[in-house]
This record gives structure tokens, C-alpha cells and sequence, in this order.
């Protein structure tokens, strides 16, 4: 397998990919925005048609569709308008409705079809995309671990961030644009429909075995990475598309945490919250340490 | 509507001629178009622990988020510091316990993450963790009773314990003027009396304190001045 090029490419865009998604869907998750990445993928493809409509590079019009995108989605949602809901749906499908439509009108000559965007093609990629998406990743994890703590204080408690004078306008507008920059990157790899599997399930993932919000971010990256490598070279051995593999295999091993969970729960009798209740009555007075 | 002030008793070491940290004058607030309150002056100072105080609907949240800038202020001024809020920055020295109950995402998160995020206008933002700031996060723990709490999970905690955790997060950031919304409202007799020393220590050491109650149980040791809301249908 690593003796081909475009295999050691695609593995090194797979690594980058699996890296990066989760640790932006972990700060999603928690906003409870999990499928804000999906609604971006649709976006995209209108950006997608409108680079192959035009002979410009997909990747970038579909990188500037995809921030638009999710700048329109902060600001609506910052708003608090009625009909929020119904917006994000018509940005969502036209999008979606216009990636369609505008590629018909690419160029002769061009490939039209919108598989490889919608289902990913990773076999295609090639030294200069990767390099692409190394500066793109490198950006992305600089916002999400460099600012990883003022995220999670806005994620955590909007409100509150917003009372500790934090800018959380621009927080959310600076996870938004870099949640756009990761659709773009991995649209390559999954495909557009498939994108949200790798940002939200790792964070799934991680919520399940995680004990802190820093160890989710590490397991979801770990998760990520894992399955995104781990599904290239099963799709190369069992000749199955790259970006559906590797979000069935984060789809088992979510199913697999989720069961070794359930049964590590089912051996400890009684649960440990009932021996509290039954323990320790209402009145704990003696049990806090007075402050002097 | 002018809110009363009734002194419960003479606030204790306050300075005669210190600014005051909270200044409301003419406030009125709201959400949205709908005003709630009209026509409020509060002014609170340091070392003092005011207790605001009224009926269901008498707008006292709206007060405490009117001045944090959480809703609607439409007529009157709030100064912070003798700082008109536009203007004010220094939002560090500001901690705030908000009414609600409960801290949920859909990530796990500990107690120490949750208090430690009440230090983060402390800190520039890329600024790492420090030694003082640690501390000062063990201190808040230990003031809101959770001591030895700090690798839990939030959502492992009981109600009144996520209460002390909100609480603990604004003790994190050593706030200067503390507004807490309904701090007691699900913790039980012997937490408030955790509270209770909380703030009279920190109201010992000159910081302000305007807290939200409803019942004022143990919290009453410690309160220097009540004002009251009247009620949305009271004469004004």
C-alpha cells in the first residue's frame, strides 16, 4: 500500500483530516452545534459548482461559500431571531440545490460529476492539495488548542463568558469560519455529506471514556486519527470508498465503547449513586469543611 | 418605581469617602422592547452585602443581568467603578453567579475546568495557566464548599452542588463586586452556610456584594442592606 504515492499522500491528508475535525467538533458538540458541520458540507458543494462552473479551483470557492456559510449562521443565531431555525434550512438546501444546478453549467470538457465532493475521493489527492491542507490544519489547531481555553469558556456558558467581558461575538465568528476551513479540508476526504461523522462521532467517542473536557479533546484527535488512517487502508484493501469507511469505523467504535460501557456499569451492583443516596442522608453538615 | 432601602444594620469598615462599585441611577431594563423595571437606583459599596429582595416577577434577575449588560438597559446609567459600562473594561474585577441551575454541555467537563474558566478574564488569551491562578482556583473551591471536588464531573454533582460550582467559578476570578442571582434557591442549610462566610469574608476584605434572595435563611448574619422590588402589580 505505501509503496504507491498517492497512497502515502492520502494517508498524510487521512492523518491531517483526522486530526483536526474533532478537535473542532469537540467545541461544537458542547455548543450543542453538532450538525452545524453538515449544513456547512451543503454550502460547499454550491462553492464546489461554482468552481467548476467558472474553471477557478473548487477548493477555494468552496472554502469562501463555506465561510460565508457559517459567518451568516453566528450572526443569525447571535441575533436570537424568530425563524432562526427555517433560515439555516433554506441556506442549507439552496446551497445544496445550487451546487446541483450551477455544475450543469461547468464548462465542457470539465468532470461534472460531484461524487468524488460528495463521497470523497481521496486516491486524488495530490502533493500541492496536501500541502494545502497542511497550512489549513496548522491554522485550524492553532485556533482550537492555542484559544482552546477561551472557546471552551464560550462553549461552556455563553452567557457567562459574555458577563466576564470575554468577545465572545468574535470567538464564535473565529470557530465558525475555522469550522468552514475544516469542511473545506476534509471535503476531499469524506465528502461533503459524510464530513460531520468525523467531527461529531469522535467527540461521541470521547464522551463516553473521557473524564475532563482537555482528555476529550485528546481522545476525540486520537479517535479521529485512528479511524480516519484506519479507514484509508481498509477501503485500499477491501476497495470501499475512502470517506464511508472511515465513518463506519467510527461508527463501530462509538457502538463498541458504548457496549463495554454499558456492561463495565452492569457489573458494578449496586451502582455507585444509589449507595450515595442510601449512605448518606439529607443532612451532611459535619461533611463540609467550614472556611475560616 | 423607586426601590427601598431598609439598612438591616451599619455596614461594617466602610470607608467614608470610597466610590462606590455599583451605581444604578434611573435604570430601566428589559428583554427586548418589553421593559421590566423602570425608574431603579441602587448603589452599592464595598464591604457592603446588599440583599435584593421582592416577589416573583419583580424583576430582580433583570436587575442583576441589566447591569452585567445580559439585557436590555433602556433608560437610566450603570456605573461600574464610577465607569459608565460602555466604557468599562476591566470586567476582571466583576464576578457574577447566574440563576441558573445547572452547567450542561455535551462534553464532560470537571469542577476544576468549570472554576478555572471563572479565571480566564484574569488572563490574556493566550496566556498559560499560572501558580497564583491555580491558587486562586483551590481557594474559590474551598470557599463554595467543594474541596476535593475538583476532578469530578460536573454533571456527576447533585443540584446544589452545580449551584456552589457557578458559585465557586465567580469566587475564581477574586471579583471586586459580586452579583449573585438566587445563590441558596436548592442547596441545603448547611452549604448556605458555607455561602454565608464566603461573602462575609469577602466583604471583610472590601469587595462588594449585591445578591438576589428570596428566602434570606442564613445569608441574614451577613447582610448589611436590603432593598426591595416591588412586586409588578404593587403601586409604584
Amino acid at each position: 500500500m505505501l509503496s504507491y504515492e498517492f497512497m502515502r499522500l492520502a494517508l498524510a491528508a487521512a492523518v491531517l483530516v483526522g486530526l483536526t475535525a474533532p478537535t473542532v467538533g469537540v467545541y461544537l458538540v458542547q455548543r450543542r452545534l453538532s450538525l452545524i458541520g453538515d449544513g456547512l458540507g451543503h454550502v460547499a458543494l454550491l462553492g464546489v459548482a461554482v468552481g467548476l462552473a467558472t474553471r477557478s479551483a473548487p477548493v477555494l470557492t468552496a472554502l469562501l461559500a463555506t465561510v460565508v456559510g457559517a459567518v451568516v449562521v453566528e450572526v443569525l443565531r447571535a441575533r436570537r431571531s424568530t425563524g432562526t431555525d427555517v433560515a439555516l434550512a433554506i441556506m442549507f438546501y439552496g446551497g445544496l440545490a445550487g451546487g446541483v444546478v450551477v455544475v450543469t453549467r461547468a464548462p465542457a470538457g470539465t468532470p461534472t460529476t460531484l461524487d468524488g465532493y460528495l463521497f470523497g475521493a481521496l486516491t486524488t489527492t495530490t502533493r500541492t492539495d496536501l500541502a494545502v491542507f497542511a497550512g489549513m490544519a496548522v491554522v485550524v489547531l492553532g485556533v482550537t488548542i492555542g484559544l482552546g481555553r477561551s472557546l471552551f469558556t464560550v462553549a461552556l456558558d455563553e452567557e457567562h463568558a459574555r458577563a466576564s467581558g470575554l468577545p465572545v461575538l468574535r470567538l464564535n465568528l473565529l470557530l465558525a469560519v475555522v469550522t468552514a476551513v475544516t469542511v473545506t479540508l476534509s471535503m476531499r476526504v469524506l465528502g461533503l455529506l459524510l464530513i460531520s461523522g468525523l467531527m461529531v462521532l469522535p467527540a461521541g467517542c470521547a464522551q463516553l471514556v473521557a473524564r475532563s473536557f482537555r482528555g476529550s479533546l485528546v481522545i476525540a484527535a486520537l479517535v479521529g486519527v485512528t479511524v480516519s488512517v484506519g479507514g484509508t487502508a481498509v477501503s485500499w484493501y477491501a476497495d470501499t470508498p475512502s470517506g464511508g469507511t472511515i465513518v463506519l469505523m467510527a461508527v463501530a467504535l462509538y457502538a463498541v465503547l458504548s457496549i463495554a460501557r454499558l456492561a463495565r456499569r452492569g457489573g458494578q451492583r449496586p451502582r455507585p449513586d444509589a449507595v450515595r443516596t442510601s449512605v448518606r442522608p439529607v443532612d451532611r453538615v459535619d461533611e463540609i469543611p467550614l472556611p475560616h | 418605581m423607586l426601590l427601598s432601602a431598609r439598612p438591616r444594620r451599619a455596614p461594617a469598615a466602610v470607608p467614608v469617602a470610597c466610590d462606590s462599585a455599583l451605581t444604578v441611577r434611573g435604570g430601566g431594563f428589559g428583554h427586548g422592547r418589553d421593559a421590566v423595571l423602570t425608574g431603579v437606583d441602587l448603589t452599592v459599596h464595598p464591604g457592603e452585602v446588599v440583599a435584593v429582595r421582592g416577589p416573583n416577577g419583580a424583576g430582580k434577575s433583570t436587575l442583576v443581568r441589566g447591569v452585567l449588560g445580559l439585557c436590555e438597559t433602556h433608560s437610566g446609567e450603570v456605573r461600574l467603578f464610577g465607569e459608565p459600562r460602555a466604557r468599562f473594561r476591566d470586567w476582571h474585577r466583576v464576578g457574577y453567579v447566574p440563576q441558573r441551575h445547572t452547567v450542561t454541555g455535551g462534553v464532560p467537563v470537571t469542577v476544576r475546568e468549570l472554576v478555572s474558566s471563572g479565571r480566564l478574564n484574569r488572563l490574556r488569551a493566550w496566556q498559560r495557566f499560572g501558580e497564583a491562578d491555580r491558587c486562586a482556583v483551590d481557594c474559590a473551591l474551598e470557599g463554595a464548599g467543594l474541596a476535593g471536588f475538583d476532578r469530578r464531573l460536573v454533571a456527576e454533582l447533585s443540584g446544589g452542588q452545580q449551584r456552589r460550582a457557578l458559585l465557586a467559578r465567580a469566587l475564581a476570578g477574586d471579583p471586586e463586586l459580586l452579583l449573585l442571582d438566587e445563590p441558596t434557591a436548592g442547596v441545603d442549610a448547611a452549604s448556605q452556610r458555607v455561602l454565608a462566610s464566603t461573602l462575609a469574608g469577602l466583604a471583610e476584605t472590601g469587595a462588594a456584594v449585591a445578591v438576589v434572595l428570596h428566602e434570606l435563611g442564613p445569608l441574614a448574619e451577613v447582610v448589611t442592606r436590603t432593598v426591595t422590588l416591588p412586586g409588578a402589580d404593587a403601586p409604584c
